[in-house]
């Protein structure tokens, strides 16, 4: 997968693409530049990954006191308080879950060799990623840091001042 | 393998190809943590209670190693990701490629070492 060039690929699939004795099992009936993109895509999401994911590590696993320890409903609400964690938290949800499906794309067309198993493994991970990805960003976008009648201990501090 | 055949640029060569199997399983292993670590911050949406009563289990000592592991494949496939990509895009990429797995091995270390002196603090030291 690492690489554009042809795999030569020993197996005989029943949709081989043959053009001048050269067997393209990639996209099997289409011509166009999608693996080219998804190449690409994976180079470009990863240079802003290393970014996002350091910062994500950081600010919840590293620096808090305590570390993970100090992560309660209370955090999330300080964090979530802002557009800018918000839109960070998002960014880094759907460049992770499309970069991650992609890769697992690739993984199953290198190891499941009946089109039929290719077929219902992608199915399954279409599917569950795109419920991740929608679950998350719902809960990004319509969190309630200081729900209604919830133990005024359990949150932030900021509820009370309402 | 690595005697027999020239093999493409990742696969054939003994350090390629191990760098290689260890990027798509930490990969891998990425992503499905990424999974239930959506679902289990989901449970904000549920309630405070909820919510706090699963994170109470990440504070056991035996997540806390499992969290020192992700964190380590985490760093790897970064800097190894940057590797491939300099690989790819920069002209002397191949030429240096071996040396570039020295310097993700490298960094990798300088990450890790400091890390995990706080994350086992904390999750050791009460
Ligand atoms: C932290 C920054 C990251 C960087 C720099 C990075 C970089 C890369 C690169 C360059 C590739 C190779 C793509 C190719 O060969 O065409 C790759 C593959 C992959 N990445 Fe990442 N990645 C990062 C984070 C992640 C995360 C957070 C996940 C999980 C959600 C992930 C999952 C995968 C998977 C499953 C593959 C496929 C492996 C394979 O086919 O062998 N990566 N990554």
């Amino acid at each position: 997968m690492s690489t554009p060039l042809k795999a030569s690929i020993s197996v005989p699939r029943s949709k081989d693409l043959e053009v001048n004795g050269v067997k393209y099992n990639r996209s099997s009936s289409r011509r166009n530049n999608f693996e080219m993109y998804a190449w690409l895509f994976m180079r470009l999401s990863g240079v802003v990954l290393l970014v996002l994911v350091f910062v994500h590590l950081w600010v919840n696993l590293v620096s808090p006191e305590g570390g993970v320890e100090a992560v309660d409903f209370a955090f999330v609400a300080g964090k979530w308080a802002s557009p800018f964690w918000q839109v960070f938290d998002m960014l880094l949800l759907w460049l992770a879950m499309l970069h991650g499906t992609n890769g697992l794309r690739v993984i199953i067309d290198d190891y499941a060799e009946r089109d039929r198993t290719r077929f219902w493994l992608k199915v399954f991970l279409f599917t569950t990623s795109a419920f991740v990805i929608l679950l998350g960003t719902l809960v990004i976008f319509t969190f309630e840091p200081c729900p209604a009648g919830a133990d005024p201990a359990l949150l932030a501090s900021f509820c009370a001042a309402g | 393998m690595a005697k027999t055949s020239k093999g493409t640029l990742y696969r054939g060569q003994a350090h390629g190809q191990w760098s290689w199997v260890a990027h798509r399983i930490t990969g891998v292993a990425i992503f499905f943590f990424l999974l239930v670590h959506v679902l289990d911050t989901a449970l904000v949406r549920v309630s405070p209670e909820a919510y706090n009563a699963v994170m109470a289990t990440y504070k056991n000592p035996v997540m806390g190693l499992g969290e020192a592991g992700l964190v380590a494949a985490i760093v790897y496939h970064a800097f190894n990701g940057l590797r491939i990509i300099m690989v790819d895009f920069w002209s002397s990429g191949t030429k240096y490629q071996k040396q570039m797995l020295w310097g993700v091995l490298i960094l990798w270390v300088v990450v890790m070492v400091p890390f995990l002196i706080r994350h086992l603090s904390n999750i050791f030291g009460g």
